[in-house]
């Protein structure tokens, strides 16, 4: 016998299985990112640890080695991968940008959020969201055709080198430290600025003691922010540094890092030969110190929070 | 010195500091447009690069980047809404959703040069799809998703409570609750975030040099079949994009005229880039209005 009221009561209703559709749905599209983040970390590990395991690179040499030229080996046998120069450039082109972005950043930032809320921060907000998205290669258009020239007349050198680098990053970062920081000084609350004000302490003394101090977590995360951007910024910094792998003797001389030499290599060498496993090594070591710039944002905000 | 006299200093001080950020930030502009529009002409945004001659053109490089960042959207637009909708309206607070938000945050922070190297080792070469629109659009999505998810999601998250139980109490299910109350309002935010990561996908060259390749062969633009391998509309075919272009030409330097179609590409490129900004203004202000009724 059909029963349509039995069928109706015992059957799964229209909405639930409709939800039952959209729960599947929503969680097969979240579980394909996080596959991807699993097999990013799987491939570039696999590619990148070949160096120590298959090809027998000591980890150390590898980190303190100058000598880069893992197509051939040396007298124990092992290719001459030694990433210090690309090390030291990486660390060298990231800190000096972000030495000199951060006081600029942290200072227009005071001024857009403190001095002149409404005049400046209408003219400097829609600025600085704009210079966020100007794509990284014309950045380094602009390095290689005014800040080369200009190292190269007033420094010496052949222009491409550190500083070359160092400036790219920092007008390159300048704008998202600046947001970020905007982003950390409008979050401290107004009631703070208006006791410290209601004690007689005069505008500066406010920003200086209360509203930087209880920005500083935020401010830190800015900065890097800033400075994980500019590690791992590629193009840019390839066109101006010089490409040279060597140890950098000052800061005009050609250098490279991690990301330029990544970049120049990887199609001109043969996949799973001893050279291109080194860049994957370089690779692995990028992804790591993302990885070490995401725990430090992480940590400073848990602490920021209490 | 009193403090009076230190707030002046520093007041002054800050005022310098902002001005000379309003410098260099308006010389990049001046400069990018100066010297690039006068190059800009129908001729140079339609003609084939040269690689010997001076006289190129940017033609095949622009398309290749619409249809690229076409491409892109297509696939990364239903995940990130997808993936989305699940962190605001499904996930519990438990350690999976903390898993899943840690790698969203350490997707969004990986250099663009590892994605393109992840794409081009998995799409590329493990794929078999080469160096082709295909493996580009996928790296590109890779690099694409996290921001996408994130603004979705916060975009849901805005939506006040009220729409959700008012949804429930008239008998919808969740998901059609989602889908017919929250995201139709929440549409002006989606929009906009879609809109400003299309931009900062036109302008992304190191996820790509690897896996689109660096060379633009020549298209025929009578034939639209898909499968035809001069067609502009073949996925499988290389395709230098207009980012990669700049990077490509001023590096080699054998073209002529580098410097000056790289003037003026790169003013192309933030011709675009400030259309998709002010089009995310645009929209969402056109967008928010039509779904409220206050326009």
């Amino acid at each position: 016998m059909h029963d349509d009221i039995k069928d109706s009561l015992l059957k799964k209703s229209r909405a639930t299985r409709s939800e039952q559709r959209g729960r599947i749905i929503s969680l097969t599209c979240t579980a394909i990112i996080v596959l991807i983040v699993i097999s990013i970390f799987y491939f570039v590990a696999s590619k990148g640890l070949a160096t120590f395991f298959s090809n027998k690179v000591n980890v150390w040499d590898f980190l303190s080695k100058s000598i880069w030229n893992p197509g051939s080996t040396d007298s124990h046998g092992s290719p001459q991968a030694g990433a210090l120069p690309m090390i030291i450039g990486s660390f060298g082109v990231t800190l000096l940008s972000a030495i000199i972005a951060t006081p600029f950043a942290i200072a227009t930032a005071i001024f857009m959020t403190e001095i002149s809320p409404n005049k400046g921060y209408k003219i400097l907000q829609p600025v600085t969201e704009l210079l966020v998205g100007i794509p990284s290669v014309v950045y380094g258009f602009i390095g290689l055709s005014v800040v080369v020239p200009f190292v190269r007349h007033t420094f010496g050198g052949t222009g491409f080198g550190i500083l070359a680098g160092t400036f790219v990053l920092f007008v390159m970062i300048l704008p998202t430290v600046t947001s970020m920081s905007v982003d950390a000084l409008r979050a401290v609350p107004r009631y703070y600025r208006e006791a410290s004000l209601a004690l007689g302490a005069t505008r500066w003394q406010t920003i200086y003691k209360v509203v930087l101090r209880s920005a500083t977590p935020g401010l830190a995360t800015a900065v890097i922010f800033g400075m994980s951007r500019a590690f791992g910024e590629a193009l840019a910094v390839q066109m101006v540094i010089g490409n040279a792998v060597l140890l950098p003797h000052n800061l005009i001389s050609p250098a490279s890092t991690l990301t330029s030499v990544l970049t120049m290599g990887m199609g001109n060498t043969v996949m799973g030969s001893a050279a291109n496993n080194a860049l994957w090594s370089l690779a692995l070591l990028l992804l790591l110190m993302s990885l070490v710039f995401n725990l430090l944002i992480n940590k400073i905000a848990k602490r920021g929070r209490i | 010195m009193n403090s009076k006299k230190w707030n002046t200093v520093a007041t002054g001080i800050l005022y310098f500091i902002a001005g000379v950020m309003i410098l260099i930030l308006a010389f990049l502009l001046i400069f990018i447009l100066w010297n690039g529009l006068p190059h800009v002409s129908w001729h140079f945004l339609t003609t084939p690069a040269r690689s010997f001659q001076t006289g190129g053109g940017i033609g095949i490089q622009l398309f290749n980047s619409f249809y690229l960042l076409f491409l892109a959207m297509l696939i990364s637009i239903p995940i990130s809404i997808g993936a989305g909708i699940y962190l605001s309206e499904y996930a519990k607070q438990n350690w999976l959703t903390s898993l899943i938000r840690t790698s969203i945050d350490i997707l969004s922070s990986l250099p663009s040069i590892v994605v393109g190297l992840f794409g081009f080792l998995v799409f590329s070469i493990q794929a078999g799809l080469g160096f082709s629109i295909l493996s580009g659009a996928l790296a590109l999505t890779v690099f694409n998703l996290p921001l996408l998810t994130r603004n979705v999601e916060e975009s849901l998250n805005s939506i006040s409570e009220s729409q959700r139980e008012a949804g429930l109490a008239l008998g919808l299910s969740k998901w059609e609750t989602v889908l017919r109350i929250i995201i139709p309002e929440a549409l002006p935010g989606i929009v906009t975030g879609m809109i400003l990561g299309a931009g900062r996908v036109f302008g992304e060259a190191a996820a790509l040099i690897y896996t689109a390749g660096q060379s633009a062969p020549a298209l025929d633009f009578t034939n639209w079949n898909p499968f035809y391998i001069a067609s502009p509309l073949n996925p499988l075919r290389p395709a230098e994009t207009l980012a990669v272009h700049i990077w490509k030409i001023n590096s080699e330097g054998i073209m002529p005229d580098a410097a000056q179609v790289s003037a003026g590409a790169s003013a192309v490129l933030i011709i675009a880039v400030l259309i998709f900004n002010f089009g995310a203004r645009f929209i969402s202000s056109r967008v928010y209005g039509k779904m409220t009724g206050t326009k």
